[in-house]
């Protein structure tokens, strides 16, 4: 189906349910319920979120999962897409198409003269390379670049702008031909109110799409190339293959990738700056990767999907939360209870994620996803039958 | 005129002359053993013959073609194939995709854009892939991880991937050193099989006289970077400057 | 030409953190074959040990003074520092001015123990995992280190003050003929430029003559070789963590007058100093002091007005821009070995 075996057919039908239905299942709690305050998800700010990082780590996955290159300038690619997306709007109209496709172009020129030249290192000098060359774009566009950046203060839409296409009454907000981004739909089903936003819908739409087309390249020839540059480049060479071209694509690709989220970051909401590119954010994007799974499929999903929900209701928690929760224990211990937990929460989300992320490279370099398999197989192993879990275990574990 | 003519090569490493002079052809449909004691240049020349090394002087021609300062990849499109001392496979993929690459490498040169068609719809590919991995048996381990196969059929598995290339010559750098008595037996006989079957010329850097001898049709010996003496496995056997610098202390 | 001197003393103050901190991370990465990204936050915990040495001092009790009122009347309240009843009013009082200096008394067995429970705890098992696994599991560290920071300390930068005695500037122009006011120059950072000299002096005598240091280098030039020697190389190398732990910490306390201490300096400084230790040759210790001071310098230059009139916005990317020429015309970068990591 679609090209697709079975297996990837069905896996990318969840993807599909699950995106597309988000709205519905990350919203278990009536609204007004403090367990719905705290943990529901499905408002379209955040699902736009999800499905935005989504397909950068996609993009990345392509890289770092099946070559082993590790960029650690990433975010790099994600800025220069929300520039370009932002001067789209400013030129010509708040029509998103131009933007996102002017995004996606940026980036993948971008990326072809920052791989040219990083690719040319491998292994630890590869990360390093990227890494210069990201902070080095951080720095021209706080600096030098500041009539293309507007500095410190951030690129966005003014009303001074030209916006040479757009007409008459044009909407002054993104919008997909006349429909904009931010109209929506809410059900409201006795205590549950369901969103349906529309510039949600247009994100999932390119994540299921962006999905799609992973799955291709990982069973494509040229997925099966870039695997092998990971496990032994002598022999790719010896073998009369050049792995320059090969690895200058994976790299491209993915920075395509990073420049369509970045589109979509500005069409969500069209202003941008430069932290955006700050190393940091790079780091952030392998984290996710990490966490969800290296190499696999629906792992870059489920990482950047966890962080994000975890750097919202995480952040979101603060101390009368916490009272509230523990409310009903005894003094001493919510007072304890909360003690330990409160540096942890609000302000302290990010010291969760660096533990977080600690444990994951630690204890499941596999991430969440082989983590999933080895419990499955546990399971099945039980009943006697061998699954590809297995032969994933087995292969982690020889390639140890 | 041979189909690998190495002519007047010199290669010095600092003050060591690691290369002197060298001349050696290696006609076609032959398997040509190339042997000396350790430190006599073997490593090096072979690393000038895959274009890993360039030499300070003299000329190697393949087929008409000279393989200096190409790449090992352009060298290798040009029908070179070279087994490694410890086999050199893609551990993390299975048997199957390791046949599978170099079947795609020989149909569509060094590189080639194919990233949507998935790999399994490659028919004629995948038939081929499969035809060299019944050859040598391993068709029933298709698709185990290569990292999980023993060292033998490891061996195996790398001379499939050479072997499903249709090189015009194979290079094999000592490929049986560190193997078992068993394994290398094996490996002889397949290397024969191939030999006969196939009539691929191979050029061989072996320590192991056994090997040598019972697949060798020319040897050449080198010592301190020059070929001393070649000939045939028997002129090789009685020669007296070979006794005095190889193999005195061996008994054959 | 009063312009170019200049540029070159604001270059040696960052050029002497560089160096100390790729100092450090050159001794992990040679030794220990790690690839350190918390190394960044050892410079900040090193910062944060001057605040702590400034907070301890001024432990203060609050004394009710009844001859004196506050503007409401009541009997005023004053804190007296501890030190005081030791010290005197005046001692306690230059002692708590003195706290950045005398927080090295702090950092090093803090440092040490850090760097110690580091290699012990985390990186000990990170030995035989791929780079790219050390990178990303000390970027973590690096993470909760700062957050940690930031956790007991708060975001904003936190003010420590240089002794009197070397707060403020010296005309250094006028000892060397240049006219009044051309190069002024300020006394702390000249102090943290000798403060470092001493330091990066004392590294490489203690590698170069002592037993301990000798067997070290050796380490780092074969690392099989030593232990098959029978010399627990291992225990000597978590030791080497603990001082190159201390070398960051010494530099970062030290560097507190400087940049008030804030919990994201290590990470700022992260980057720059993996730039200069591959700019100096991954393993190279001389080579990571070189360029340490070789790109501050140069940043120095590239900040001049004459420079950014003709290369705008030069001064942010030179740095990057230096090693990313390195890495593709000379991979080994200037001083390192040929072969080393050279891919």
């Amino acid at each position: 189906m679609l090209g697709l075996t079975r297996k990837d057919f069905t896996l990318l039908l969840v993807v599909v349910a699950l995106t597309l239905l988000a709205p519905i299942i990350l919203n278990p709690f009536p609204v007004s319920s403090s367990l719905g305050q705290s943990f529901n998800a499905g408002y379209p700010a955040l699902l736009q979120r999800f499905a935005i990082f989504g397909i950068l780590v996609i993009g990345f996955n392509i890289l770092f999962g099946l070559t082993g290159y590790l960029s650690f300038g990433h975010a790099a690619f994600l800025g220069v897409g929300s520039y370009a997306a932002v001067w789209m709007f400013k030129l010509l109209s708040y029509n998103i198409v131009p933007a996102i496709l002017l995004s996606v172009i940026v980036a993948g020129l971008f990326s072809i003269v920052i791989g040219y030249v990083s690719l040319r290192r491998s292994g630890i000098y590869f990360s390093i390379l990227t890494l210069a060359f990201a902070q080095m774009s951080y720095a021209l566009a706080y600096s030098v670049l500041t009539p293309l950046t507007n500095g410190e203060t951030g690129l966005q839409v003014y009303a001074s702008d030209p916006q040479i296409l757009a007409g008459a009454g044009a909407p002054s907000a993104p919008h997909f031909f006349g429909l904009p981004m931010a109209s929506s739909t809410t059900l409201n089903m006795g205590g549950w109110a369901f969103t349906f936003e529309v510039g949600y819908y247009l994100c999932a739409l390119m994540l299921i799409a962006a999905f799609y087309l992973s799955i291709r390249i990982f069973r494509s020839p040229f997925g099966m190339m870039l695997r092998a540059i990971k496990s032994n480049q002598t022999r790719m060479n010896y073998t009369g293959l050049n792995t320059k071209p090969y690895m200058l694509w994976a790299f491209i690709i993915s920075g395509m990738y990073a420049g369509l989220a970045g589109g979509l970051l500005a069409a969500m909401d069209p202003l941008t700056g430069a932290e955006r590119m700050y190393w940091t954010a790079s780091g952030e994007i392998v984290v996710m990767a990490i966490l969800g799974g290296v190499g696999t499929l629906i792992g870059p999903i489920v990482g950047s999907g966890v962080i994000k929900y975890l750097e919202n209701i995480v952040s979101k928690i603060n101390e009368n939360v916490l009272h509230q929760w523990f409310g009903a224990l005894p003094d001493p211990i919510e007072n304890g209870l909360i003690w330990l937990v409160h540096p942890f929460v609000g302000e302290g989300w990010h010291l969760t994620l660096g533990l977080l992320f600690m444990v994951v490279v630690i204890f499941l370099p596999g991430g969440l996803v082989q983590g999933g398999q080895r419990l499955a197989a546990l399971f099945n192993r039980k009943s006697g039958t061998v699954t590809a879990a297995d032969r994933d275990a087995a292969r982690q574990k020889s390639a140890e | 005129m041979g189909i690998l003519e190495v002519k007047g090569v010199n290669k010095r490493f600092g003050g060591l002359q690691a290369l002197g002079d060298v001349n050696l052809s290696i006609a076609e449909n032959t398997v040509h053993a190339i042997i000396g004691p350790n430190g006599a240049g073997k490593s090096t020349l072979l690393n000038v013959l895959v274009g890993k090394l360039i030499p300070d002087s003299g000329s190697v021609m393949f087929d008409g073609q000279s393989v200096l300062g190409r790449k090992p990849f352009e060298i290798a499109q040009m029908g070179i194939s070279r087994v490694f001392q410890t086999p050199e496979i893609f551990s993390d993929l299975t048997v199957m995709e390791n046949v599978l690459i170099p079947c795609f490498a020989k149909r569509d040169g060094a590189f080639r854009m194919h990233a949507i068609e998935p790999v399994r719809h490659e028919r004629a590919i995948t038939a081929q892939a499969e035809a060299m991995l019944e050859e040598v048996n391993m068709l029933s381990k298709a698709h185990e991880i290569a990292s999980s196969l023993s060292r033998g059929d490891k061996r195996r598995l790398e001379m499939a991937m050479c072997l499903v290339q249709e090189p015009r010559l194979m290079l094999l750098d000592e490929p049986t050193a560190g193997m078992a008595r068993a394994d290398t037996e094996n490996t002889i006989a397949l290397l024969k099989d191939i030999r006969t079957k196939r009539g691929i010329t191979m050029a061989i850097i072996e320590h192991d006289m056994q090997v040598v001898f019972s697949l060798a049709d020319r040897i050449t010996v080198l010592a301190q970077g020059t070929p001393l003496v070649e000939g045939s496995p028997d002129q090789i056997k009685t020669d007296p400057k070979v006794r005095e610098a190889y193999l005195g202390e061996t008994q054959i | 030409m009063d312009a170019i001197v200049l540029q070159i003393l604001n270059g040696l103050d960052k050029g002497s953190a560089y160096a100390l901190i790729a100092l450090g991370l050159t001794l992990i990465f040679g030794t220990l074959g790690v690839v350190n990204f918390a190394h960044g936050a050892l410079f900040m915990i090193g910062a944060f040990c001057a605040v702590t040495m400034q907070r301890l001092l001024s432990l203060s009790h609050t004394v009710i003074d009844p001859t004196q009122t506050d503007f409401l009347g009541n009997p005023l309240q004053t804190k007296v520092p501890y030190l005081a009843s030791v010290f005197g009013a005046e001692g306690a009082t230059s002692l708590i001015a003195w706290s950045v200096p005398l927080s090295i008394i702090l950092v090093i067995p803090v440092m040490l123990f850090v760097g110690w429970a580091m290699e012990r705890g985390l990186i000990k098992h990170f030995y035989k995992r791929p780079h790219a696994d050390q990178i990303l599991v000390t970027f973590g560290l690096a993470i909760v280190l700062q957050e940690i920071i930031r956790a007991v300390y708060g975001a904003n930068p936190i003010q420590s003050p240089a002794p009197p005695m070397f707060s403020g500037s010296v005309d250094l122009g006028t000892y060397i003929g240049f006219q009044a006011n051309a190069v002024v120059y300020p006394i702390w950072r000249l102090v943290y430029f000798g403060f470092s000299a001493i330091i990066i002096a004392a590294v490489f005598a203690f590698l170069q003559f002592t037993t301990f240091g000798m067997v070290v280098r050796a380490g780092m030039a074969d690392r099989e070789t030593v232990g098959m020697l029978g010399i627990d190389i291992d225990k000597r190398f978590t030791l080497m963590f603990g001082l190159a732990a201390a070398v960051a910490g010494l530099a970062g306390a030290m560097y507190a007058p400087i940049v008030s201490p804030n919990y994201h300096m290590g990470m700022d400084f992260l980057v720059l100093s993996f730039v200069v230790v591959v700019v100096g040759g991954m393993g190279s210790l001389p080579g990571a002091v070189l360029a340490g001071f070789m790109l501050g310098i140069l940043q120095g230059f590239a900040s001049m007005n004459e420079v950014k009139a003709i290369l705008p916005g030069i001064d942010q990317i030179v740095i990057y821009l230096v090693a990313i020429i390195i890495l593709l015309t000379r991979p080994r970068g200037l001083m390192g070995r040929a072969g080393v990591m050279e891919d």
